[in-house]
């Protein structure tokens, strides 16, 4: 028997990929990590503008959160300094702690925006931070169910 | 594992040559042999790992080794000669105060050698191919024999228009400030220099612990040598300069070590203090990118402005996580980066692409079976790729220039686009330089060399000319400090 297989690898090597779409960065403001807010023509038929937009928009937010410097950022630098950055043993940087809820985030977009709309949202911090990779699948013209169902498992754990 | 469709393959028992690590293609009861691979295991630079992981440093240790006993075997000199005389004529804190320092310029030290700089992973093979895409699309059709100019995008930043170049390694666009080190073979970002005395490059990830280690350092090496210094002294005053001496012959060799070393060390944090505070990295400086000279409106665009924000946003600032996840586990859809396989095609057969429904369990890498996949079936992982090991990237080509880097430093800057006219100086590897870090600017050393062309990379001549200028502009910067 060929061996069968149910999960995502599965989905993403399936030929009902079509292609994928990458926003790259915007360094118009310097290295701050940023992602350009202009809408990909390949996306046009597939997702609404404006959402689209308020998604990448709201993870400049999170990164800029991320990256700010600022009196809790000193702080937390020289803590850490301090401690001979052994505090990091038990503490998350405020970073990660961003990088946390940017995760999840994407996670729920793709659940209730993409995946029904046959798209997948990849965290950038798996590629480098360079990209945001939106995977397009086939439309099928059915209702995506087999990727919603497996968007979940699809998020590689980090 | 799982079995092919062939019944003579499901006979026999395998030993897997590869093991394609996740837990979730470990279904068909194959024995599994070995523990999951980390991803560290097949990190495409050349970077060495310990720890399971946890240890990323450069190739070449030898001169970490050097700085790491020099530290040590002068600090305990001074601590098991000179501290309990100082101890017990002048005040404890002395010992107290020296071992404080001596902790944290190693803890320094290990931070700045061991953490990750800021590699940047490269590029997946999809991105790879958009990229190319984008690229050909700019350049318009080619004829046979058109050279394609070098890839570079302009960007404009905070109004000043910076050039991103195109990373042949690494199939990227380098971000502002990322270079290529061509001894770890990776991009870091905000690349200041590969230092040899860390053993590691010095990046966005770890440039503070960098600065505060040779600044802490500094402040270590004044400090041995003033209460060496003063011990002698001291005991002169009660037995003679000559018998004080043979008391403690170990002074000696401390004075003499710190003597040598405090001024590169205390030249090298100077220098790192101006370059901290006017939020440039080493790299901009030699090549003079925000210098007047260049261009009269030009500017750094990454300042901010006034020195004290500079420094507390380069030493309090949020530190980044890394980004190449080195002791990850290798899971079967990790997609894996291009092999550097000179440009060609990223379908080539040192990658392999899995397709679930058929594949040959054992023989990790038939291109007879698997090349065939590949264009179908974009975005797979090669699984194999560990086995079939990642081609080596190309091979940087250190001339043997016998290196001395600027105050002991080694600057190394490889530029794709000017392949002839690197900013490269390269250390000897394994023999450090003449005593501990004599500052020195050598000249001569800043010729440009050749021999370190790659073929198989792309270069306009028509732009060598412009290049070779801005590398001779900053060769001439450089000699003049």
């Amino acid at each position: 028997l060929p061996p069968q297989f149910h999960n995502l690898q599965e989905l993403r090597q399936s030929p009902s990929l079509a292609t994928k779409v990458f926003i790259q960065r915007d360094y118009s403001e310097g290295t701050v990590c940023r992602f350009q807010t202009k809408f990909p023509s390949e996306l046009g038929s597939r997702i609404e503008r404006m959402l689209f937009e308020d998604t990448v928009k709201t993870l400049n937010t999170y990164y800029a959160e991320a990256e700010k410097v600022g009196g809790q950022s000193y702080m937390e630098g020289c803590l850490a300094c301090a401690t001979a950055y052994f505090i990091f043993l038990c503490m998350e940087t405020r970073y990660e702690k961003v990088l946390k809820k940017i995760s999840g985030y994407i996670q729920e977009q793709n659940e209730k925006i993409y995946a029904p709309r046959g798209l997948l949202l990849t965290d950038p911090v798996e590629r480098g931070m360079r990209v945001i990779e939106v995977s397009v699948f086939e439309d099928r013209g059915s209702s995506g169910s087999s990727p919603s169902s497996n968007v979940s498992s699809g998020i590689s754990q980090r | 594992m799982h079995l092919g469709l062939d019944e003579p393959v499901r006979e026999c028992q395998y030993n897997p040559i590869c093991t394609r690590n996740s837990s979730s293609m470990e279904t068909s009861g194959h024995k599994k042999k070995r523990t999951p691979r980390r991803k560290w295991q097949i990190f495409p630079g050349r970077n060495r790992f310990y720890c399971n992981g946890r240890v990323m440093m450069a190739r070449q240790t030898g001169v970490f080794y050097l700085t790491l006993v020099l530290i040590m075997v002068t600090s305990g000199l001074f601590f098991a000669f000179d501290c309990p005389f100082l101890a017990s004529n002048l005040t404890p804190a002395i010992p107290v105060i020296g071992g404080v320092l001596f902790v944290f310029v190693l803890g320094m030290l290990f931070r700045a050698s061991f953490s990750d700089p800021g590699v940047l992973p490269r590029a997946t093979p999809d991105e790879a191919a958009d990229l190319e895409r984008q690229i050909d699309a700019a350049n318009g059709p080619s004829g046979p024999g058109y050279r394609p100019p070098p890839r570079t995008r302009e960007v404009v930043v905070n109004g000043q228009t910076v050039k991103l170049k195109y990373c042949f390694t690494c199939k990227i666009f380098r971000p502002p400030r990322a270079s290529h080190c061509s001894l770890c073979d990776n991009c870091v970002e905000r690349f200041d220099h590969h230092c040899p005395w860390v053993g590691n490059c010095v990046g966005k990830r770890n440039y503070r612990f960098f600065y505060l280690f040779i600044l802490s350092l500094s402040f270590l090496t004044i400090f041995i040598f003033a209460f060496v210094i003063t011990h002698v002294i001291l005991r002169s005053n009660r037995t003679g300069f000559l018998s004080a001496l043979k008391d403690s012959p170990a002074s000696v060799l401390e004075v003499l070590v710190c003597f040598f070393s405090v001024w590169s060390i205390m030249g090298l944090s100077g220098f790192h203090t101006y370059l901290i505070s006017s939020n440039q990295t080493t790299n901009e400086d030699i090549k003079g990118s925000w210098s007047t000279k260049r261009a009269k409106d030009n500017y750094n665009p990454y300042s901010y402005g006034n020195i004290l924000t500079n420094c507390c946003a380069a030493l309090c600032g949020p530190l980044p996580p890394s980004l190449i996840d080195r002791r990850g586990l290798i899971q079967s859809d990790t997609p894996q980066p291009v092999s550097h396989s000179n440009g060609s095609s990223m379908y080539n057969s040192t990658q392999l692409h899995t397709h679930m429904a058929a594949t040959t369990p054992l023989l990790h890498s038939d291109p007879v079976m698997m090349g065939g996949e590949g264009p179908t079936l974009p975005g797979k992982s090669s699984l194999g790729g560990p086995c079939a090991s990642l081609a080596p990237s190309q091979p940087s080509l250190p001339s043997s220039m016998p290196g001395l880097g600027c105050a002991g430093d080694m600057l190394t800057l490889r530029d794709p686009d000017t392949h002839c006219h690197h900013h490269h100086f390269v250390s000897p590897e394994e023999t450090p330089s003449p005593g501990p870090m004599p500052l020195t600017l050598p000249c001569p050393a800043h010729m440009t060399h050749g021999g370190h062309m790659n073929p198989a990379q792309l270069y306009d001549p028509a732009s060598q000319d412009s290049l070779h200028e801005d590398s001779v502009r900053g060769l001439v910067k450089l000699s003049s400090v």
